[in-house]
């Protein structure tokens, strides 16, 4: 029988020195980066007298805590309220942000690039600057403790209008002329033709805003004052009070928020590492 | 069905004028194919046609109808793009259906519209597929069918061959030119390609720099051309031009300012043949050959000027070898040397 290419020896894989420098790098980057989770995780499994022993396998793991946070102090309420805002403010950028894009990349009118400069501009003023003006349209507006208060600053933002109007431009305009001729309305022609050919884009943008809000902590915190409006960031910080601090607490509610950015990160995946090297950004 | 009509239209960017003052008129059922070298209007003229783009000064008539004013949507023409344009989130059955989205038929008919063209156009096995997965030639049926269903006045094609390799270029003509047969409707269509423009047409509107030179029967362009531009640019290879002048019975090359370009197919330029009296003879040195089967090219070299003649198939003469090529009385086309406008035969 003659030999079948399975007889035939492997050639033998050579591992170059860079290669053996560069997982080394990738590993310490990688142990410093999920070492906080893992210990967040270990804490949320110990009791309050077990929060100083460092190590990281508890020597009685128990989910009282879990229990005890989904039954007691508020924290199902600051979770709906954290998931409310966030799904709004997502919403409501995808939905500004594109259409805004899509204006400034696909039609020629008067202004058209003040108005771009001008939304971009916006991305070069810091949060703290701007939570003063936020604070006083709130108050005079009568916004102040509610969700369209804290929603408010983030409906539409100048990233993502930059970020669509990028992608935008990539669209064909062949497209668009030829849904125009074929009797479509701008709006339809924006909605039916350019949203679905920007998907990756709109799910990075989606992500990013979901995140950024899920996680928001400066804003929401001085906006609202009942317990009943806080979003989980604040909430978790109830658990701080002068002289303790409840590490187990604050641990456990941080690893069940962590779940909701997994799902939507778990799902959008694909989309969003395309997105991002699409948009160039640096995640 | 419509007639298409274009009276002194203009169309400026700014102050930039691109297209000056046209004047066309195209005949119901007629299929025109607008060719010219990039940026000499013709995509620009399409596009005023669609109502894509604003006419600046003019009118456009579609039907008899001024649509200079009118919605794209509203013109009641189709148009084929050199990139499809056929949705990629879009099956091909949502793709053709699209051009009905606007209509007012039931859901049963816009589905019959849908299978007719898809019938016609042999797309009936591909209906649920997406467009990536289909071939060039595939893609730009999907496109004609849903131009197709909306049983337009015109159609207009932009460049849609563009993007297709040389064989199925060859099979999508023959099958836009079926269609057109089958159907009947007016149809202008735009391409840089003079092949597609001779073997399509009805009649080739030649354009350069904004301006018609030319708007005949393809045949007629071919053998009676207004210009040097337009004979250069129709047929293949390009007709040869070269300085001359008179002699008795008939032509010489000339030396210094010619007194005549005389203008030379290829095709009438026989390499090998014996010289009669009349037209034009040249002698010169191969320098590059040609053979395509049924006849061979011939570039040679004489007086400083590169020339292509024709020689029987299987007569291939040697590279560095002299050769003698002979025109037909009749055969030399004369254009003024100043103006480069036709002044005649020779």
């Amino acid at each position: 029988m003659s030999a079948t290419a399975t007889d035939m020896p492997l050639p033998k894989a050579r591992i170059r020195p860079g290669r053996i420098l560069l997982w080394t790098v990738l590993f310490i980057g990688g142990m410093l980066m999920i070492t906080p989770l893992l210990f967040m995780f270990s804490t949320s499994l110990k009791t309050a007298g077990q929060v100083y022993d460092l190590r990281l396998i508890p020597e009685s793991p128990t989910l009282a805590n879990y229990v005890q946070l989904l039954t007691e102090n508020g924290f199902l309420r600051w979770f709906v309220n954290s998931t409310i805002v966030a799904i709004c403010v997502t919403a409501s950028n995808c939905f500004f942000d594109s259409l805004v894009g899509y204006t400034l990349a696909k039609f020629r009118f008067r202004g058209r690039q003040f108005v771009f400069i001008a939304i971009l501009s916006t991305l070069m003023i810091p949060t703290e600057m701007l939570v003063i003006p936020w604070y006083l349209m709130s108050a005079n507006f009568g916004w102040l403790d509610s969700y369209w208060g804290i929603m408010f600053p983030g409906m539409m933002t100048g990233f993502g209008t930059f970020l669509m109007k990028q992608f935008f431009e990539t669209v064909p305009d062949d497209f668009l002329e030829a849904a125009r001729i074929d009797g479509l309305n701008e709006f339809t022609i924006w909605w039916k033709i350019a949203m679905p050919l920007v998907t990756p884009a709109l799910s990075a943008l989606a992500i990013f805003t979901f995140l950024g809000n899920w996680t928001a902590f400066f804003w929401p915190l001085i906006v609202t004052t009942s317990k009943e409006l806080y979003t989980l960031p604040i909430g978790l910080t109830s658990f701080a009070v002068e002289q303790q601090v409840q590490w187990e607490k604050i641990m456990t509610g941080a690893a069940l928020a962590t779940i909701p950015t997994l799902v939507v990160f778990l799902l959008l995946q694909r989309f969003i590492v395309r997105g991002v090297m699409l948009a160039g950004l640096k995640g | 069905m419509a007639t298409i009509e274009l009276k002194s239209l203009v169309k400026s960017y700014g102050r930039t004028e691109v297209i000056h003052s046209i004047d066309l008129e195209v005949p119901d059922g007629e299929f025109v194919v607008f060719v010219g070298p990039s940026g000499c209007g013709k995509s620009t003229t399409l596009r005023m046609i669609a109502g894509l783009e604003e006419v600046s000064g003019g009118e456009v008539r579609i039907g008899g109808r001024l649509v200079n004013e009118v919605d794209p949507k509203a013109r009641n023409i189709a148009m084929v793009f050199q990139n499809y344009a056929i949705y990629p989130h879009m099956s091909v059955r949502q793709n053709i259906a699209f051009g009905l989205y606007t209509s007012k038929m039931s859901k049963e008919e816009k589905n019959a519209k849908v299978e007719d063209a898809a019938q016609m156009l042999d797309l009936t096995n591909l209906l649920d597929r997406r467009p990536s997965a289909l071939s060039g030639g595939q893609r730009q049926r999907v496109a004609i069918g849903r131009a197709m269903v909306r049983d337009p006045a015109a159609f207009l094609f932009d460049e849609p061959l563009s993007n297709l390799d040389a064989q199925l270029r060859a099979q999508m003509r023959i099958e836009i030119k079926a269609l057109h047969q089958r159907l009947g409707t007016t149809i202008a269509y735009v391409t840089h390609d003079q092949v597609e423009a001779m073997t399509m047409a009805d009649r080739i509107v030649v354009m350069k720099d904004g301006h018609i030179l030319q708007a005949a029967p393809p045949m007629e362009i071919y053998d009676n051309p207004v210009d040097v531009f337009t004979a250069r640019f129709i047929g293949t290879p390009s007709m040869n031009i070269l300085p001359a002048r008179q002699t008795g019975a008939g032509m010489e090359l000339a030396e210094g300012a010619p007194a005549v370009l005389a203008g030379l197919r290829p095709a009438d330029l026989r390499v090998g043949e014996t010289p009669q009296s009349g037209g034009m003879v040249l002698s010169g040195t191969v320098t590059a050959v040609e053979p395509l089967g049924p006849e061979t090219l011939v570039h040679f070299e004489t007086g400083g000027h590169a020339v292509i003649g024709s020689a029987p198939g299987h007569e291939i003469p040697a590279i560095g070898s002299t050769v003698t090529a002979v025109t037909a009385p009749g055969k030399v086309h004369l254009f003024d040397p100043e103006t480069e406008k036709a002044t005649g035969r020779a």
